[in-house]
């Protein structure tokens, strides 16, 4: 009963999702206030249709329901309640439904959040976004349906991926999906513009508060996958240029340069055009990625099961969607002003080297990414492109990027003459140069890359050190403490996703140019050293848990002679799915970790392990945390709060373009 | 018995295990193996480097990488004794060949593409600035003349 | 202003690759030895472990190498796909049992039909490495001059024995 329940909210849903995309969208053109208004009611019915549904599900999962053939095969009654709810996103149907959701949720933030917006603009976006999610109903309700039955219900399920049994896991389809989807947001935005012909600075302030949000949540979405792959796989990697992996970091590029590029549109009236397309590029890049992963084009060792049918659905979806939109955009850009005119050397332009670069890269990841594909698309063999391939690639394009993200907050808008710019960098230049040639020796080992990663993470936060001094000089009021407070938080908030970037290199560099792996037989009472820390293996003890039993080693670790901790690592084999697992044991540290995995067992009661010094390896993860921080106390500046507020008060004036083209 | 079955589930790893083990005079093979098992591909969990993985075509080919060190083969000559049989597909870096110029070039061509857009671009905005800017002026003198009219009137 | 109908042109390609990726399969591996001689191997005869059988021992006629394993569940689906080849006497069709053990291997052969006139024993997996062997079952078609000429990855069916596999041997057949 349940499941139909859910099954009929979906096709309400759907239902709505026709009125919402068609209506409001009619009524912006011939100016009907009334079908404008349908908008937001529908946006909120939709919502509460897929959150029914989606609790039918969840439902389905925590009664053990395995008549849903969805839930039999992703669950079992061994399985703990918080992970039986976790997996009703662990496979294809379910985590559309929750991208669904997440779709229908960021819907009731607009309609809850966009009241100083003109009606007209209101009623396009949610008319846009109303559009996509009628796409995603109909895609589950015809060849991915979560809610089919099983007949004759299974005696119990086939157990949830024991790879996906675990917390990281459960956090990281949620947060990356905010993200994913929220760039829906701001595609909506720039289709709403292009529809209503008003692309203009204020459009820009409207859209970057949404594009920060989803943005944050992306890149905490992208940290906790790298962050699980890390501690869960017992490889002690974190990243493999994986196709699912890219497909995630493509519209996070996109992102970041759509970022930027708003910040221009909002603050100069310039790079109309090129915010446009960013914020189209960026939510196609995360249609893209959701295509790659479901349809089987690419090896992944995240494809969910794979269906010609399902392919071909969000192929379509995508030409359709990508398509419209690059036909409404080839149509309607040309007619866009220019902003303000602006130098060779000043922020406009530093920012638009910086669109460039991130748009190169992106195009860099996709061409690896895809690669493959073409030629054998083109019967021109097969081929691999990995990690040395995209190592390679990525660095030199990534690292001007890096070094102008130093000199932008500094340049002046318009026009900043180089030499006296030169003038102002030249300490950050030394201290950063400095710290890159001398650190590595410090530290033991030298190699360009280590150097480079230095010099990048260095003038990063040498530079913002700069900027803070000379902000803090021209600012008002006679105290250091006041003059901090005065500065805005959208100010604080980018140096802080700026230092985030820089402690990330700091993580990268020192993790890839000083970790130590042993790979080594170890029996009961031997010991092995690594990194000035001593492991003593103390054997080796069986145990059962809930749905898996597992052999658990014991070491104890010490330095100089002083007991630091002890590690058990974990050889489990989950009994449903006979699955072996590796669970390694981690001992985490601001400044290292250490990382200990057991292999299998060999003769005697010895067994092949391994054992790894990672330092600094957090601050990768750090550097994500503190990169969506940045981007959410940027988005909590006084100035999104007041135009909130003052223009809930007054009429809102009609927009002009700033600049016509004649 | 539960040790029992634990042993049971793990023989196919423990049997393919006995070989494999690296012993301390090994330790210069061992890094070459790795430093090549690295960039290749396992074709069985083709997810997974030829390092990392424990599928028995995996133990295979590595035992086969650390005999071809043994006698001496170069890096050059394992790789292509695996490519001649299982192709290009074994190799995470693609090898540079008339079909796979345009992955390794590409992404400096889009480099020297977003280089010309961005000269481009920046002259296109002084053309057009500098457009509205001489009928800025000419707005100026206009309507300096008309308040000078105004005044005088 | 055709500058801003360049996004949608890329995109229009890129959908066109996607389109035709959707057929593909992206895990197969297609083998670099079509063409070329097939591997040289000299291994114990599964039924008589002291003689030995070699590809050279084949030339002169074509032939299939059927690479198997009694532990390989897609093996036992092709199974009666291969019995009935063999019955029909079109073409010779040897057997390479890999990483197998020898007494399991010949209960499987007794249990279930034995289509082979020969079946030779890769215990290491060395000479299946040599033909890029890398799961089971994969066939191979090899010329009279010893030349491999096609190579089936996974499970024979019917469709590909009548459609791809006896034409090609037929045409073979006539050099």
């Amino acid at each position: 009963m349940v499941p139909e329940i859910g099954h009929f909210a979906l096709i309400l849903s759907l239902c709505i999702a026709v009125v919402q995309g068609t209506v409001p969208i009619a009524g912006a053109a011939i100016g009907n206030a009334m079908w404008m208004a349908v908008a937001k009611p529908a946006a909120r019915g939709q919502f509460l249709f897929v959150m029914i549904a989606f609790g039918c599900l969840a439902y389905a999962f925590a009664s053990n329901d395995f008549s849903v053939l969805y839930v039999a095969a992703n669950s079992n009654s061994q399985l703990p309640l918080s992970y039986r709810l976790a997996a009703v996103w662990g496979a294809h149907e379910g985590s559309l439904l929750l991208w669904t959701l997440i779709l229908t949720l960021w819907m009731v933030a607009v309609t809850l959040f966009s009241e100083h917006l003109p009606q007209a603009m209101q009623a396009r976006i949610l008319g846009v976004m109303g559009l996509v999610s009628f796409g995603f109903l109909l895609f589950v309700l015809t060849v991915s349906n979560p809610f089919e039955r099983l007949i004759p219900a299974a005696a119990d399920g086939r157990d949830l991926n024991p790879l996906l049994q675990d917390p990281g896991m459960v956090l990281h389809p949620p947060m990356l999906y905010m993200g994913y989807v929220g760039f829906s947001v701001a595609f909506s935005f720039a289709i709403a513009a292009l529809l209503g012909g008003n692309l203009d600075a204020a459009w820009a302030r409207w859209s970057r508060p949404w594009t920060t949000v989803a943005w944050s949540f992306l890149t905490l979405g992208i940290a906790l996958g790298s962050g699980w792959a890390y501690y869960e796989l017992g490889w002690g990697g974190w990243w493999f240029w994986d196709p699912v992996e890219n497909a995630s970091f493509m519209p996070w590029l996109a992102g970041t340069a759509l970022i930027h590029s708003l910040a221009v549109t909002d603050k100069r009236g310039g790079f109309k055009v090129w915010t446009v397309l960013l914020a189209i590029l960026a939510f196609s890049l995360s249609l893209l990625g959701t295509f790659l992963v479901r349809s089987g084009v690419l090896t992944s060792v995240h494809a969910f099961a794979t269906d010609p049918k399902r392919g071909l659905f969000i192929l379509t979806f995508l030409a359709v969607v990508v398509g419209g939109s690059l036909v409404l955009y080839a149509w309607r850009a040309p007619r866009v002003g220019l902003g303000g005119g602006f130098t060779l050397v000043s922020r406009e332009s530093v920012l638009l080297a910086n669109n460039v670069l991130l748009v190169v890269a992106t195009g860099s990841v996709m061409l690896g990414t895809l690669y493959p594909l073409f030629l054998d698309a083109l019967g021109l063999g097969k081929i691999s492109v990995g990690p040395p391939y995209f190592d390679t690639v990525f660095v030199p394009l990534v690292t001007p990027a890096l070094f102008l993200m130093g000199i932008g907050p500094i340049a002046q808008w318009k026009n900043a003459e180089l030499p006296a710019l030169a003038t102002r960098f030249r300490w950050a230049f030394g201290v950063s140069l400095a710290t890159a040639v001398l650190l590595p020796f410090v530290l033991g080992k030298w190699t360009p890359l280590i150097s480079l990663g230095l010099l990048l993470a260095g003038w990063i936060l040498a530079t913002t050190v700069v900027n803070v001094r000379e902000r803090l000089a021209h600012a008002v009021g006679n105290h250091m403490l006041s003059r901090l407070i005065c500065l805005p938080r959208a100010y604080w908030g980018m140096l802080l996703a700026h230092c985030g970037i820089a402690v990330f290199i700091v993580g990268v560099t020192l993790v890839k140019g000083y970790e130590i792996e042993k790979d080594l037989r170890m029996s009961v009472g031997e010991t092995a050293s690594i990194g000035g820390y001593t492991f003593r293996f103390e054997g080796v003890e069986e145990l059962k848990g809930p749905n898996y039993v597992a052999a658990r080693g014991t070491f104890r670790v010490t330095k100089d002679g002083r007991d630091i901790t002890e590690m058990r690592p974990e050889k489990r084999i989950y009994t449903i799915q006979n699955q072996p697992m590796t669970e390694a044991a981690i001992d985490s540290g601001l400044l290292r970790d250490l990382y200990v995995s057991l292999g299998e067992p060999l003769d005697g009661d010895a067994w092949s392990v391994r054992l790894y010094y990672k330092p600094f390896v957090n601050w990768i993860w750090g550097g994500c945390l503190i990169m969506a921080l940045g981007g959410a106390w940027a988005v909590s500046d006084r100035r999104y709060r007041l135009t909130m507020r003052r223009e809930q008060t007054t009429v809102p004036a009609t927009v002009q373009p700033v600049a016509q083209e004649v | 018995m539960k040790r029992l079955l634990l042993v049971l589930l793990l023989v196919p790893w423990i049997a393919a295990a006995e070989e494999t083990w690296p012993s301390a005079d090994n330790a210069r093979v061992e890094a070459r193996l790795k430093a090549l098992a690295i960039e290749l591909r396992c074709l069985v969990c083709q997810n997974q480097t030829l390092a990392d993985s424990n599928a028995p075509l995996a133990e295979d080919l590595r035992r086969e990488i650390r005999a071809m060190i043994a006698r001496n083969m170069s890096d050059k000559d394992i790789i292509e004794f695996l490519v001649a049989r299982y192709g290009d597909f074994v190799l995470y870096r693609p090898p540079l060949k008339a079909t796979t110029i345009l992955l390794w070039l590409g992404p400096f061509v889009l480099l020297a593409i977003g280089g010309m857009t961005f000269v481009l671009a920046l002259k296109r905005r002084q053309r057009k600035l500098a457009a509205v800017v001489l009928s800025e002026e000419e707005h100026d003198r206009a309507a300096q003349l008309l308040s000078e009219g105004t005044r005088r009137s | 202003m055709k500058r801003f109908l360049l996004p949608l042109a890329v995109f229009v390609v890129l959908v066109g690759f996607l389109g035709v990726g959707l057929k593909l399969d992206p895990r197969e591996v297609p083998s670099p030895l079509i063409g070329k001689p097939a591997p040289d191997f000299s291994l114990p005869q599964l039924h008589n472990p002291e003689k030995v059988f070699s590809p050279k021992d084949a030339v002169g006629k074509v032939w299939l190498l059927n690479v198997w394993a009694s532990w390989c569940g897609g093996c036992r689906d092709e199974h009666p796909v291969l019995m009935r080849l063999a019955q029909s006497s079109q073409v010779p069709l040897y057997g390479m049992d890999y990483k197998d053990r020898r007494d399991e291997a010949l209960t499987w052969l007794r249990q279930w039909g034995n289509p082979y006139p020969v079946t030779v024993m890769d215990e290491t997996g060395r000479a299946g490495i040599d033909y890029g062997v890398y799961g089971v079952p994969e066939t191979y078609v090899i010329d009279k001059t010893g030349v491999i000429r096609y190579k089936q990855i996974g499970p024979l069916d019917e469709e590909t024995v009548q459609g791809k596999i006896l034409p090609l041997v037929q045409e073979l057949q006539q050099k």
